[in-house]
């Protein structure tokens, strides 16, 4: 429970199945970093006192048990030392699917068996669970714009046998409309949109507070190594971006490449940032083995992007090579290439560097 | 069945004191300010409850402040004395294992040029007398050490340090919040200037206590306005909770026969769990073996979480807590345990369990079990899974 009203109403659902012989429920909300304290609160920020205090509330109003749970240790290395370390190494990070993968189903689902006796983990993530064929599956949501399974690639079997989605199968005006209908608390919470841990989105501020990161300035170029203008460091940039380069020119310059090595940041134009396909590493199939040595599917680079029809085929046990029909434009490094078929999202990878 | 450990934080209301308040939070109403009838049978309430607290403390009447509690009480007292003395010096000693109601006062008064010592403590959490006449120099004005810790139980010795206060004339204030169910209270005996104590710890109302201020004491209020309370701290009375406060100490301390077995009583099902409690792996008892309120055993384990342990116990329908209430929203490692020296490991696995007047030996019997079970659960749970099949649903 984040305080947020997905949470909230997924919450309430299952009390509601409990209040009728379903399992028991206990509501969890997790401190992931600290709060900021005096003269310092981020609105509404997810981990802010008032979010647990949201959380807390809804859980009286819906007659569940409700605890704190202390990740902050874990998740200060897991999820934000890795964004920041990311970053340093030319790389755009994947928080929220990091502390999907290392936190919420990880972590916390492990101390929530040896607190609570718990036997599987809710949360109010858009996405489906099902079983067929023999192995647990990982759907997309009924809601395609809601849809999270963008971060929920690396679940395995074990995980989703112990997971429940109770929002896979509603729309967000459903839940909103659900939430108000029940009178939670957190009905009328507007969607928090940031980086839980970066308030109003300046990761700069947070590379400079934990990484002592300053950035050297370095050569902004292009596709020929013609020097174009100045960067303020490496890490402040990330692929497919646009503005802050600080170039005048006849048409938009977007970053392309990061070189940490060389500490260049090499811009191009809309087109060169197209590509018919790219490696990924760290691969994950959520059935536990991929459909075949090759296989064609449809993948998603981004969350929001839309879905390519593609090649996979794997390489070692690590790699894939994935090649696309269409071009996809801005893949970054770092960031999550996510695989579906049909309505199943199959797994996915990290993006390589070329 | 409900099991309740944690009268370290706060205690039931005895039905007696209840009965005791009913009447002055309905017939007599009155503003003990007010000099019609209604308004001086509420006063002849809070008189008579300031007669049994100073009956208790060994004081006068005129030198009992009702306030709203123990936060206050130190508020009262350590700002109060601070800046009435102000002209004369601007130290302060204390220790760094007190309440954060304390060290935060502190806190504040330092960025007002204040200047404070925070004396360090032994590994049981006691302060050293001598350490204390050391500190207290030409410009001190205020000894500020609490009587029994909130966290870990450890006594500190009172006596000893309101002598030494009293040789050097500087004032000591001393927060008895933990103490008040238990140990000796005499302001004479313990050379006090300056006593606090709180209801709810004794099994009265939460929102009242009582802070003593020894004749003679120069002392700013903090809270302006009437002249309530002999001009020490304005603001119509809590008369119901005064009353409450001070029924619920004379039952609680009235009879000192019964007080010494009760007394007894306690240390005995203390033993009994602490016995228990170390026959689980890994884990010590913090604060000192002998030297600790009789109700309380603070316990720190090896490889678990001290929430997690708290939760596991309440949803086992044991209610305890892993060290101050006051603190167990934050994050923070509990600073007096660190104090202490208890290496971080344990502080993060720490547990407080207090008993009370209702509390039986059964309850302490299935408590331990309980304990024991959580810890075991909790611990094998904090090991990452092994990857294996994962089971099908039923029915699949």
């Amino acid at each position: 429970m984040s305080g947020g009203v997905d949470s909230s109403v997924a919450a309430a659902l299952l009390a509601r199945e409990a209040a009728v012989g379903g399992d028991e429920v206990v509501g969890v909300w997790m401190r992931t970093h600290p709060d900021r304290g005096e003269g310092w609160e981020p609105r509404r920020g997810c981990c802010s006192t008032e979010a647990a205090d949201d959380a807390r509330r809804v859980a009286q109003r819906i007659g569940i048990p409700f605890f704190i749970l202390n990740v902050e240790p874990e998740f200060g290395a897991q999820v934000i030392d890795a964004f920041a370390e990311a970053y340093l190494g030319g790389t755009t990070p994947n928080p929220c699917q990091a502390c999907n993968q290392k936190i919420k189903f990880d972590l916390l689902a492990r101390r929530a068996v040896g607190a609570y006796g718990a036997d599987g983990v809710a949360t109010g993530h858009y996405a489906r669970i099902a079983h067929r064929d023999g192995r647990w599956r990982l759907l997309r949501a009924v809601d395609e714009a809601k849809d999270q399974t963008y971060f929920l690639w690396n679940l395995d079997q074990p995980q989703l046998a112990a997971t429940r989605f109770p929002l896979g199968e509603m729309t967000k005006p459903q839940v909103r409309q659900l939430a108000t209908e029940m009178e939670l608390p957190t009905a009328a919470t507007p969607e928090s949109q940031e980086i839980c841990f970066v308030p109003a989105g300046d990761y700069r501020a947070l590379l400079a507070e934990r990484m002592a990161y300053v950035g050297e300035s370095g050569p902004i170029v292009d596709g020929e190594g013609r020097r174009l203008g100045t960067h303020t460091g490496f890490a402040h940039y990330t692929v497919g971006q646009r503005r802050g380069l600080g170039l005048t020119a006849s048409e938009p310059h977007y970053v392309r490449e990061i070189r940490p090595e060389t500490n260049e940041v090499v811009v191009g134009s809309r087109d060169d940032l197209a590509a018919r396909g790219f490696v990924a590493d760290a691969r994950h199939f959520v059935a536990g083995a991929p459909p075949a040595e090759r296989f064609e599917a449809q993948v998603r680079i981004r969350h929001r992007a839309p879905e390519v029809n593609c090649e996979v085929t794997l390489v070692g046990s690590e790699r894939m090579v994935v090649e696309t029909a269409e071009p996809v434009w801005a893949a970054a490094p770092g960031q999550s290439a996510v695989l579906y078929l049909g309505d199943e999202c199959l797994g996915g990878g990290r993006i390589a560097r070329a | 069945m409900a099991i309740y450990l944690d009268h370290a934080a706060t205690t039931p209301l005895r039905p007696e004191v209840l009965e005791a308040m009913l009447p002055y939070l309905t017939e007599h109403f009155g503003n003990p300010s007010s000099l019609h009838a209604a308004g001086r049978r509420a006063r002849q309430g809070l008189d008579e409850a300031r007669e049994t607290v100073a009956g208790v403390l060994g004081a006068k009447p005129r030198e009992i402040v009702f306030t709203s509690g123990a936060s206050e009480n130190t508020s009262l007292a350590i700002n109060g004395i601070a800046w009435a003395a102000s002209g004369r010096g601007r130290h302060m000693v204390t220790t760094v294992i007190e309440h954060r109601a304390v060290l935060n006062t502190c806190a504040v008064l330092e960025r007002h040029g204040f200047e404070v010592t925070y004396l360090p403590v032994d590994r049981y959490g006691q302060v050293d007398p001598d350490a204390v006449a050391n500190a207290i120099g030409p410009h001190t004005t205020l000894v500020a050490i609490g009587y029994a810790n909130n966290e870990v139980g450890t006594v500190q010795p009172i006596a000893q340090i309101g002598a030494i206060c009293r040789e050097r004339k500087v004032v000591l204030y001393t927060d008895a919040t933990q103490a008040a169910a238990s140990l000796a209270l005499d302001v004479d005996s313990l050379q006090v200037d300056l006593f606090g104590i709180a209801a709810h710890k004794v099994e009265g109302p939460k929102g009242v206590g009582a802070l003593f201020v020894r004749q003679g004491t120069n002392l700013i209020p903090q809270q302006q306005g009437g002249s309530q309370e002999r001009q020490r701290r304005a603001g119509t009375e809590n008369v119901a909770g005064a009353v409450g406060l001070g029924e619920a100490l004379r039952l609680a301390r009235a009879d000192a026969e019964r007080l010494a077995a009760e007394n007894e009583r306690q240390r005995g099902l203390r033993q009994r769990l602490t016995h228990r409690l170390e026959g689980i792996a890994d884990g010590e008892l913090t604060g000192h073996p002998e030297a600790r309120l009789p109700n309380s055993v603070s316990w720190a384990f090896r490889g678990v979480e001290g929430g997690d342990l708290v939760a596991a116990l309440d949803l086992e329908g044991v209610a305890a807590s892993t060290g101050s209430a006051c603190t167990s929203g934050s994050a923070e490692p509990s600073h007096v345990l660190a104090a202490m020296g208890v290496p971080p490991d344990l502080i993060r696995g720490s547990l407080r369990l207090s008993m009370g007047r209702t509390t039986t030996a059964a309850e302490i019997d299935r408590a331990a079990d309980l304990v024991a079970a959580s810890v075991e659960r909790v611990r094998a749970a904090a090991q990452p899974a092994a990857a294996d099949a994962a089971p099908a649903p039923a029915g699949a």
